[in-house]
């Protein structure tokens, strides 16, 4: 007996990503209690900790909730980008450009706060954290369409500036009396929370679970229509497979790469809006914990799936929440690193078969 | 503000990007585009101050690096040779796994001390005037080591017959199979000696140039530039040299900026007003962008392209390049 790899003839079954995907997740934390052990910590007793610190309780389950919320948003982004071959890792960048813009709303300020209805300062803020990160997913996607130019690496480096922007602005102008961070927004314009809700229902009470999971819900429905229903949706996939056979077709390519980077960077500036205005109340330095990154895994993990990524979101949500106690304060980017890692070598099962083959059994067929 | 101490400063901090760069620009050349070079600088970073700390010794150090940016760089091969997986996320997956492991195996180290790789100054070459004192005055031992590797990699690459073969695999994979070169065999040991370099210079971050472990901060985006570094490069070694320095003198540029009250007869606004400075901080990846656009406008009208299999798997007995 022995091993034999062998090409896929027809379409791998249909529970097989789904198995790759969770093999991938198991097998992570297990490489990864692997080294924890090597260096000396006890995996388990953190894998235990990390259990409890994000669903032992609905309060717990609700803080994994906010942290889901901008994953959601930014996972969907790239899966929809990461569809066409986009490489937007800039996520992050369009993240604190969003999250700039909808601030802009307060601090400029664009609309008398006191007086202007909540829903439409609110609203206002949406518009222009979407408005911001489109803006900051137009420059790659220009540059991308335009010089061909090689769009990990202009994202990546926008995300710098876009924390240096920020920090101008919270560090200077909008500074807090000298703190690194603007004034706390009035209560006016944060986003309702569970919590806002304690005074009926004490359950409530301390969760911090903001409206913005529903604009993620939302975007998961509709970006799966896009996607499986509509001409766009055909369109960004045919480009992604077969570039070729889409130029054929007539498909301006070009002005595809621009609106699906302006689209995908929208919605990172809409987790910006809802971090903001939902969870920090205020512009500062590091609102996101590496959202950006995490969204790229998110998307892959999911298998750039809508619903799926929804999914991934709030268990990267629970490693986020976890990873803030757990010391040390890698893990949660190790064991990341490792999933995304496994799930792409797991591809390889859905071109490839393994096979236990009866070596004397294929011997003889192939002498015959 | 001094133009000397300006180019002294920018060779020494751009031989980092030198010797990533000169790596990728081998793994790239056999058809593997490795992202993963920050994840392994930061590795390599990590391992070489953790052991030069723990043993004392810098020399031990420098193999550690080596050894870690070229181990991790295995598993990219492994899975985009062999497992025929996406070279560019698999790079990406590279660089969260390198960041992620040099974090855990890190920890703890942030403010302790440990021996630097020395600098020295080259007799008689040191004389001659102003590039002496450039070049050759109280340089670490990684400068001197970039002079040699830069022209010795463009000889390898351009000259010699392993260095056509790795420009064959690149070019055209089919074509060099029949001619009896293994292809997988090439990508493995390229991909390797790029990770291995990756994992020296950032050695070179933190046992020598500003030496100290600072977690992700060590190298704050420096593997990404020196990335953009070879396409801006057009794959040679050669001005990927002249590139790295360029980089690094305008980085001490801009901090120097930040120093003096009058700048050319005018006040300063970056002294009088600090928060500009965060403008000056963007400069570097802003330029990266611009370099970029340079470099490939420039590769386009030159008809430079990147190496035609860049990014293809190779499958043997399927039509392809």
């Amino acid at each position: 007996m022995r091993l034999q790899i062998v090409k896929r003839s027809e379409d791998p079954p249909k529970w097989l990503p789904i198995a790759t995907s969770l093999g991938a997740v198991v097998l992570a934390f297990v490489i990864s209690g692997g080294i924890l052990a090597a260096v000396g910590a006890d995996p388990l007793q953190i894998y235990r900790y990390f259990f409890r610190s994000a669903f032992g309780s609905w309060g717990a389950f609700s803080d994994v909730m906010v942290k889901a919320t901008p994953l959601i948003l930014i996972g969907l982004g790239c899966a929809l980008a990461f569809r066409m071959k986009l490489w937007n890792i800039g996520a992050e960048g369009q993240f604190y450009i969003g999250a700039f813009f909808s601030s802009m709303v307060v601090m400029v300020p664009l609309v008398d706060v006191n007086t202007t209805p909540p829903i439409v300062t609110i609203g206002l803020m949406m518009l222009l954290g979407i408005f911001g990160g489109a803006l900051y997913g137009f420059i790659p996607g220009l540059l991308k369409a335009k010089f061909g130019i090689n769009e990990i690496i202009t994202t990546l480096m926008l995300n710098y500036v876009a924390v240096f922007w920020n920090n101008y602005w919270i560090f200077g102008k909008w500074s807090d009396a000298g703190f690194q961070m603007t004034p706390t927004f009035p209560r006016r314009v944060w986003l309702p929370r569970l919590a806002d809700l304690a005074k009926q229902n004490p359950f409530f009470s301390g969760m911090t679970l903001h409206v913005g999971v529903i604009f993620g819900l939302i975007v998961a429905v509709v970006l799966w229509y896009i996607i499986n229903k509509s001409r766009w949706g055909y369109k960004i996939n045919l480009i992604g497979d077969n570039p070729k056979a889409a130029r054929y077709a007539g498909i301006d390519i070009a002005k595809n790469i621009i609106l699906v980077f302006m689209f995908s960077g929208a919605l990172a500036g809409l987790a910006g809006m809802t971090e903001v205005s939902g969870v920090v109340h205020r512009l500062q330095e590091r609102i996101s914990t590496s959202y950006g990154f995490s969204g790229v895994i998110v998307a892959w993990l999911a298998k750039l799936d809508p619903f799926a990524v929804v999914l991934v979101s709030i268990l990267f949500g629970a490693l986020l929440v976890a990873g803030r106690e757990i010391q040390p304060s890698g893990v949660s980017f190790l064991i990341q690193g490792t999933i995304l890692f496994l799930v792409i070598s797991s591809d390889v099962l859905m071109r490839y078969q393994i096979r236990l083959v009866n070596t004397k059994k294929a011997s003889v067929e192939e002498a015959a | 503000m001094n133009f000397e101490i300006m180019l002294h400063a920018g060779i020494s901090t751009g031989t980092i990007l030198l010797i990533a760069a000169i790596g990728e620009i081998f793994a790239e050349r056999s058809g593997v585009m490795n992202l993963g070079v920050e994840g392994m600088m930061l590795l390599g970073a990590m391992a070489a101050f953790k052991t030069a700390y723990n043993t004392g010794n810098v020399w031990l150090a420098l193999l550690a690096a080596v050894l870690a940016g070229g181990v991790l760089s295995l598993a990219h091969a492994l899975v985009t040779i062999h497992f025929q997986a996406d070279q560019t996320v698999s790079g990406l997956s590279l660089t969260f796994l390198g960041t992620g492991l040099a974090l855990v195996l890190g920890e703890g180290m942030t403010g302790l001390n440990a021996p630097t790789v020395p600098n020295f100054t080259l007799p008689l070459l040191s004389q001659i005037p102003f590039i002496g004192r450039v070049f050759f005055t109280d340089q670490n031992l990684f400068v001197y080591f970039g002079y040699l590797l830069a022209p010795l990699a463009w000889y390898y690459i351009y000259k010699t017959k392993p260095g056509l073969h790795l420009r064959a695999v690149g070019e055209k994979p089919a074509a060099a199979d029949t001619l009896g070169v293994s292809v997988y065999g090439v990508r493995y040991l390229y991909t390797f000696i790029g990770g291995c370099f990756a994992g020296l210079s950032g050695a070179c971050i933190s046992v020598a140039i500003t030496p100290g472990w600072y977690s992700n901060l060590t190298t704050s985006g420096q593997g990404w530039i020196a990335v953009a570094l070879v396409i801006f490069a057009q794959w040679n070694p050669m001005r990927a040299m002249l590139g790295g320095y360029l980089f690094g003198f305008l980085r001490r540029l801009l901090l120097d900026l930040q120093g003096p009250a009058m700048l050319l007869g005018l006040r300063n606004p970056f002294f009088y007003d600090h928060n500009l400075v965060f403008f000056l901080q963007m400069l570097p990846y802003v330029l990266t962008v611009m370099a970029l656009v340079w470099g490939s406008s420039s590769a386009r009208r030159k008809r430079i392209g990147a190496p035609a299999a860049l990014g293809e798997p190779y499958i043997r007995g399927e039509r392809g390049l």
